[in-house]
């Protein structure tokens, strides 16, 4: 693995970069990605991983904010500049979560860059009976934490540091980018929150074949939006994931493997 | 001196015991505990009380404007300063302040003030303030663009009281094809603009590169100083000597005839400080992008504790640090003789009544204060030259300074990070 950090519209993009074969682009929560995880590692034995940090995410070192974005389709654009500055395309492109509304976007404004499209939780769209779980309402840990089925597999990722005279036992970085992370969010999704009307009527034009993966339990989106992507793309099947949260990537990586690679040695 | 009345208008009456249940009383905390009919006595008995205060004598009424929360019943500052225009015949009417960046039409704004300033008389002093960041969360305006809204709207706000229209606006968050309000301040250039704030510096700063005066509202005695030197600095480095005129201050103040009795009641201010409401929790105070970057670590330690219950200090220390002035006129009097000293303000406003004190002794508490405190501090303004705005008939802005009156001291300009304070600021909050 490595970091590779390359330049679009006058910003530097980080990725977390290492496998080998075809490209696939993992685009992360809103909470950001806390690294080289096992989901990169286990796609990497299939191919070349690009864990790209969406625009403005990812901590200091993370990629660089532009200031001027106010939609998450802002943050799609610049992907779409990314694959193309990169000559990458067309790429299996992985979102989860707030990243899956993002590939959806730019599914939809430039499916040519895209041979899959692989939906993990993904926002976008507004639910008709139940409602994403508001970040913004709750602290960044209580947030973060809704997102896989248990305590024990959110600390799986998030360990707590043991140190009790802390007033909060996770590491101050582990802070610090999830408080970046949530300004990003909030630069770019503050209202309407984590929807937009405006990409259901357009993903009827996205002509590539889409994967559709949901954690039976997550809690932050509910799973009515998981058929209404798979009803909008012409071309899109659902998997589910039993017995897991939100954060199907981080809490069950060797299942959301299996299924993206499909058989693939 | 310029002496100004407040109260927060609380809704007191609630069921106290479901806020310390729920652990929180503000932004989510359910407006099914609201009881209407005891909303409307409560706003009645304080437009009555609003009366006497302008009868007795202050020189102002201060109105502010919060949301879902029970501490402060209004919800819309230019309501309140609405039916002040035409009830009140003499004090001022000062908003501190509108929380320009929640709304979504500065100009509509505009021409709120702009009737309230006519209807008045010429009464009308326009606060503006950021906005508690719960503030951003309940009207839903982005709290990461907030100090951009604000000083947005504020440049709006004034070219729409100075300048002719028909003109177009075209900014970043507010867009206008014609701005030509056909309603105009009566005062001109245009109504004084106040800030109050806790402890930001870099609202501190802000209204000083402005010549708008601060209103410290409450902060700690011991670090008014503190808080004038940034404010002082900022002052000459755009060239301009400040003075009491630019400074206020917000003060808990009853008075009784009975001193114990006032101490009784004053323990009603610590109604709104987590005793019995207040509450909110950080990331509803200062949401991510809100505050400043340089606290961000502490700011994101302190989202993540969830730490329970009351932050403030007690109320006896409260009392001794003169946070909390209470007590007979005369005992009242002497302490505020300290605070002037000590915070040299022209500006003071006297946070009279909270929690549930009632009317009847808000009323006496008012008259006391306009019979025998008012008069009394007036002296005191004198012999310590804390003279007011409008005694000095100082400049209302930078803006409208001549020139040649202004000498900018580059070197005065203070080298310290921005926001050293906001993490201060943000527990006084809670």
């Amino acid at each position: 693995m490595q970091t590779v950090t390359t330049a679009v519209a006058g910003l530097g993009m980080r990725e977390f970069t290492g496998g080998s074969g075809d490209p696939l682009v993992m685009l992360h929560h809103s909470f950001g990605n806390p690294g080289w995880m096992p989901i990169h590692e286990a796609l990497a034995d299939h191919y070349t991983v690009h864990a790209l940090d969406l625009p403005g995410y990812g901590g200091i070192d993370g990629s660089e904010r532009p200031d001027w974005a106010r939609h998450p389709r802002d943050l799609a654009l610049l992907v779409g500049q990314w694959l193309r500055a990169k000559e990458l395309g067309p790429v299996e492109m992985v979102g989860c979560g707030f990243g899956g509304w993002v590939a959806a976007e730019l599914a939809t404004m430039s499916p040519e860059l895209l041979k899959r499209l692989v939906l993990v939780g993904a926002a976008g769209l507004l639910p008709e009976n139940g409602r994403i779980y508001d970040q913004f309402l709750v602290s960044h840990s209580n947030y973060v934490e809704a997102a896989f089925s248990s305590t024990e597999a959110f600390e799986a990722i998030y360990p707590r540091n043991g140190d009790e005279s802390e007033e909060h036992p996770l590491g101050d970085d582990t802070l610090v980018v999830w408080d970046m992370n949530r300004e990003m969010t909030t630069r770019v999704g503050w209202k309407p929150y984590m929807y937009n009307r405006r990409l259901r009527p357009l993903l009827g034009g996205v002509t590539v074949p889409a994967l559709v993966v949901w954690g039976d339990n997550d809690a932050v989106v509910p799973m009515e939006c998981a058929h209404a992507y798979v009803e909008a793309l012409p071309d899109a099947r659902l998997e589910i994931i039993p017995d897991c949260g939100h954060a199907v990537d981080l809490e069950a990586p060797e299942s959301l493997a299996a299924i993206i690679t499909g058989g693939k040695s | 001196m310029f002496l100004s009345y407040f109260t927060e208008q609380p809704m007191s009456a609630y069921p106290a015991d479901e806020g310390l249940k729920e652990g929180f009383t503000s932004v989510m905390f359910s407006n099914k505990y609201y009881d209407p009919v005891e909303g409307s006595r409560l706003f009645n008995e304080r437009i009555e009380e609003y009366k006497l205060a302008d009868q007795v004598g202050f020189d102002g009424i201060m109105v502010n404007e919060h949301h879902n929360a029970p501490f402060c019943m209004q919800a819309r500052i230019t309501v309140m300063s609405s039916i002040l225009a035409a009830i009140t015949e003499n004090a001022k009417i000062v908003q501190l302040g509108n929380p320009l960046p929640t709304y979504d039409s500065p100009l509509m704004f505009a021409e709120e003030i702009a009737m309230i300033d006519m209807i008045s008389k010429g009464r009308l002093i326009s606060g503006i303030v950021r906005g508690a960041g719960q503030e951003s969360v309940c009207l839903n305006a982005n709290p990461a663009y907030n100090r951009e809204r604000f000083n947005e709207a504020h440049d709006l706000l004034v070219k729409t009281m100075t300048d002719d229209g028909p003109f177009s606006w075209e900014g970043e968050h507010f867009q206008y094809r014609v701005v030509n309000p056909w309603a105009r301040v009566l005062q001109k250039p245009h109504p004084r603009i106040w800030v109050p704030g806790v402890f930001s510096a870099e609202t501190i700063r802000w209204a000083a590169q402005h010549r708008y005066p601060y209103i410290s509202l409450n902060t700690p005695l011991h670090l008014t100083g503190e808080l004038w030197e940034i404010y002082d600095q900022a002052a000459r480095a755009v060239g301009y000597e400040p003075g009491p005129e630019n400074r206020g201050y917000l003060l808990r103040v009853h008075v009784q005839k009975d001193g114990d009795k006032a101490r009784e009641n004053a323990r009603e201010f610590m109604w709104m400080q987590g005793e019995f409401t207040g509450i909110g929790h950080p990331y509803w105070v200062s949401p991510s992008g809100y505050g400043s970057s340089a606290r961000r670590l502490d700011y994101a330690k302190m989202a993540n504790a969830e730490v329970r219950g009351s932050r403030a200090a007690p109320f006896e220390q409260q009392l001794a640090a003169r946070e909390i002035v209470a007590g007979t006129p005369e005992e009242v009097i002497a302490e505020l003789r300290v605070v002037l000293e000590t915070c040299r303000p022209s500006i003071l406003m006297l946070w009279g009544n909270d929690g549930d004190v009632n009317h009847d002794d808000s009323l006496r508490c008012i008259e006391l204060m306009g019979t025998e405190v008012l008069p009394a501090l007036r002296d005191i303004g004198d012999e310590l030259e804390l003279h007011d705005p409008f005694e000095l008939d100082s400049p209302i802005s930078l803006a409208l300074t001549p020139p040649d009156e202004l000498n900018p001291i580059e070197s005065a300009a203070d080298e310290r990070p921005e926001d050293t304070s906001d993490s201060r600021s943000l527990k006084m909050f809670r």
